[in-house]
């Protein structure tokens, strides 16, 4: 029995099996937060050995080498330098390689040893190697690196079962510190090959199911009608499983607020409570299955080693429009909600092509601009065939989603033109071993998103819509008031405030209003009309009020509106979050609303003067 | 002969990798990855538009890597190989 805790830094190349032996050692009990000040995130856990010690286990970011080129490699090195602020240098350091990987992965290995700190080394993805025939003379290895070796299956129960007893018995002691300098660094290769000659033999450098699977996933035909494929399974996926259990929470939330409606009396805490607390809630809860759906899509496709080949097969015409083929998974999730969408690209490491990404997601049609161009193409494009087998309905709808895309490629291009930094950005991705996704790591990388969304956004959305409520709300109209409530609260004089701003879009104080909630959640912005129009006394169906009262010059402008405003703040929220930046928030803010303001003036003059 | 250069599917050997400019992060990248004198590589498979990414398989890691940045591997075809 020894006292304390002993600090151990997990380390590894990207795709060494880290992620799953940290999760195999320490289960569910996981703390993931971000390193101060940036979006890193920074994952530890703790379990307690045989020997009754408890063992802090610290998960670092995947590094290829400390001759740092992405500020998540800063971090790994820092940190085990023991030169990162707030981070006590770890008492032992645990390296990962995997062991049908090792020419890659023993550079780093000496690298890490070069440091001088104690270090074991977990030779992982044992029971692979051994399938594929590769054996490794692990005593020898040992002898020549000079640190303890254990052979860990991070997959299987027991798998870590070497590794444990190891880091539980005695200290190894420490390598000489090695200075690190370019010579010196040359040197590594020549010691990696020496090493591989003396003690690994492999049948074959690659996995024939790898070799195989990839003559289908990267043929410039069949990858991309592969690909197509596998988008199309996930947004049927997302709208067919998610989109119900959304609906039904949003029910549930109205139901509930309906219920404590019975129970208080009528006035304004009855409505914060059904209106801002339940409404918002719900909202903000309906967003969760259809995150949950697709981040496990993501997370299998991740797990299993789909999404870099999806990436290189889309890397050119990313790169086209100043964006990379990382970007793609992020963006595809945006088609969903661009939350996810923007929460995703932490796979992109480098910052600048982050930034890209995170700036162009919200263009992607999400699924909340569905019921508002529901109501407004069911209400002004008559239901007719064009061309012989077109809907116009249907391809009015495809344009928007058009739109969006082009949009998005337009925006990304001209980052690309006006950013000062034009250097290159390297891809340099590893296509890594495709695998089967194991269950355990898919469920905690579920819980581990799903948290950090309620955690971070139920707070700023939740606010925010108390506060929207407040501004629809008060004052009250004054006694004896014919018009609709919300004409006389704040946000009724906002909203006729705002109709300075949108007259020229074709907006009247109606719908100018009704972008004051549509702000809050898009899809609220039908709601918020059918009120207006139902309390301003018309009463029946919403469509046919909105061609009483609006034009097609205008009913157009305000689709064009809804493809390209900033509207939703929880996006920008999010991106605040994921940026660590109100800078990036006003660039977002401002040139979606310049670009929807010009767009749908455009649109709306045009269509005047037609029709 | 650059790496950008092999044909689809044939095999070479690395020469050294060229700095496109001073103090290359890019070049300092490939050759931490293993991108050293004598490593054997193979052209695996090319991107659907433009024949753009490469996918070159180097030991037993296959990276993607854009035309500019395998531009700057030099290497010497296997001429065996090939049959």
């Amino acid at each position: 029995m020894s006292a304390g805790t002993l600090r151990i830094a997990l380390v590894g190349n990207p795709n060494c099996g880290k992620t799953a032996l940290f999760n195999q050692l320490t289960g569910g009990r996981q703390k993931v937060a971000n390193y101060a000040g940036v979006t890193i995130e920074r994952k530890e856990g703790r379990f307690t050995a045989p020997s009754g010690r408890v063992l802090q286990l610290l998960d670092l970011p995947g590094t290829y080498s400390f001759d740092v080129t992405s500020p998540d490699e800063r971090i790994t090195r820092d940190v085990l330098e023991g030169n990162y602020p707030g981070e006590a240098a770890p008492d032992l350091i645990v390296c990962v390689a995997d062991a049908t990987n090792l020419r890659l992965h023993l550079r780093f290995v000496l690298e890490v040893k070069r440091l001088g700190r104690p270090v074991v080394l977990a030779l992982n993805m044992m029971d692979t190697a051994r399938r594929r025939g590769i054996t490794i003379d692990v005593p020898e290895l040992q002898r020549r690196l000079g640190l303890p070796v254990v052979e860990t299956v991070a997959v299987k129960r027991g798998g870590v079962r070497a590794l444990i007893a190891q880091v539980d018995g005695e200290m190894p002691t420490a390598a000489p510190a090695q200075p690190d300098d370019a010579a010196s660094r040359a040197g590594l290769h020549a010691q990696v090959r020496e090493l591989m000659a003396a003690t690994v033999v492999m049948p074959r450098a690659t996995a024939q199911v790898d070799d195989a699977l990839d003559r289908w996933a990267l043929h410039p035909v069949f990858g991309l009608a592969i690909l197509a494929v596998v988008m199309f399974l996930v947004f049927q996926a997302v709208y067919s499983v998610g989109k119900p259990i959304t609906d039904a929470i949003g029910d549930g939330f109205d139901w509930l607020g309906a219920q404590a409606a019975a129970l208080l009396p009528a006035g304004p805490l009855q409505s914060l409570v059904t209106d801002g607390l339940f409404g918002g809630l719900g909202t903000v809860l309906g967003f969760l299955p259809e995150i949950l759906v697709l981040f496990l899509f993501i997370l299998v496709l991740e797990e299993s080693g789909y999404l870099p080949r999806a990436a290189f097969l889309l890397d050119r015409v990313m790169l086209s429009v100043g964006l990379t083929g990382r970007s793609f998974i992020p963006l595809l999730s945006s088609f969903a909600c661009a939350i996810p969408g923007i929460m995703g690209t932490r796979s992109i490491q480098d910052p600048r092509d982050r930034l890209a990404t995170i700036l162009v997601a919200p263009l992607m049609t999400c699924s909340a601009r569905l019921p508002v161009y529901a109501l407004l193409i069911g209400a002004f494009i008559p239901a007719r065939h064009v061309l012989g087998a077109f809907n116009l309905q249907g391809l009015v709808l495809f344009a928007l989603y058009a739109a969006g895309i082009l949009g998005a490629m337009a925006v990304g291009w001209v980052i690309k033109r006006i950013r000062r930094d034009r250097s290159e950005h390297a891809l340099l991705m590893e296509l890594p071993s495709y695998r089967l996704p194991h269950p355990r790591d898919v469920a905690i990388g579920l819980w581990e998103r799903g948290s950090i969304f309620l955690k971070r956004l139920t707070g700023v959305i939740l606010s925010l819509t108390v506060l929207m409520w407040f501004i629809s709300t008060f004052p009250s109209p004054p006694a004896g008031a014919s018009g609709p409530a919300i004409e006389y609260s704040i946000a009724g004089y906002l909203g006729r405030g705002l109709q300075y701003i949108f007259g020229p879009l074709g907006f009247n104080w109606q719908i100018s209003l009704a972008l004051i909630p549509a702000f809050a959640a898009r899809e609220t912005a039908v709601a918020a009309l059918a009120t207006v129009y139902a309390v301003g006394g018309e009463g029946g169906d919403l469509g046919q009020a909105l061609t009483a009262h609006v034009s097609l010059a205008s009913a157009l402008s305000l689709l064009v509106w809804f493809a390209f405003a900033p509207q939703c703040m929880s996006t920008l929220a999010v991106i605040r979050r994921e940026t660590n930046s109100w800078r990036n928030v006003a660039i977002s803010f401002g040139y979606m609303f310049a670009v929807a303001y010009v767009a749908s003036l455009l649109t709306y003059q045009i269509a005047r003067w037609l029709t | 002969m650059r790496l950008s250069d092999l044909p689809k599917g044939a095999a070479a050997v690395v020469d050294r990798v060229d700095d496109a400019q001073a103090n290359d992060p890019i070049a300092q990248r490939l050759r931490d990855l293993g991108f050293v004198a004598g490593e054997p590589v193979r052209l695996v498979a090319q991107g659907p538009l433009g024949a753009d990414p490469l996918l070159i398989q180097i030991g037993s890691t296959r990276f993607a890597l854009r035309r500019s940045e395998a531009a700057r591997v030099a290497v010497r075809l296997k001429e065996q190989e090939a049959a």
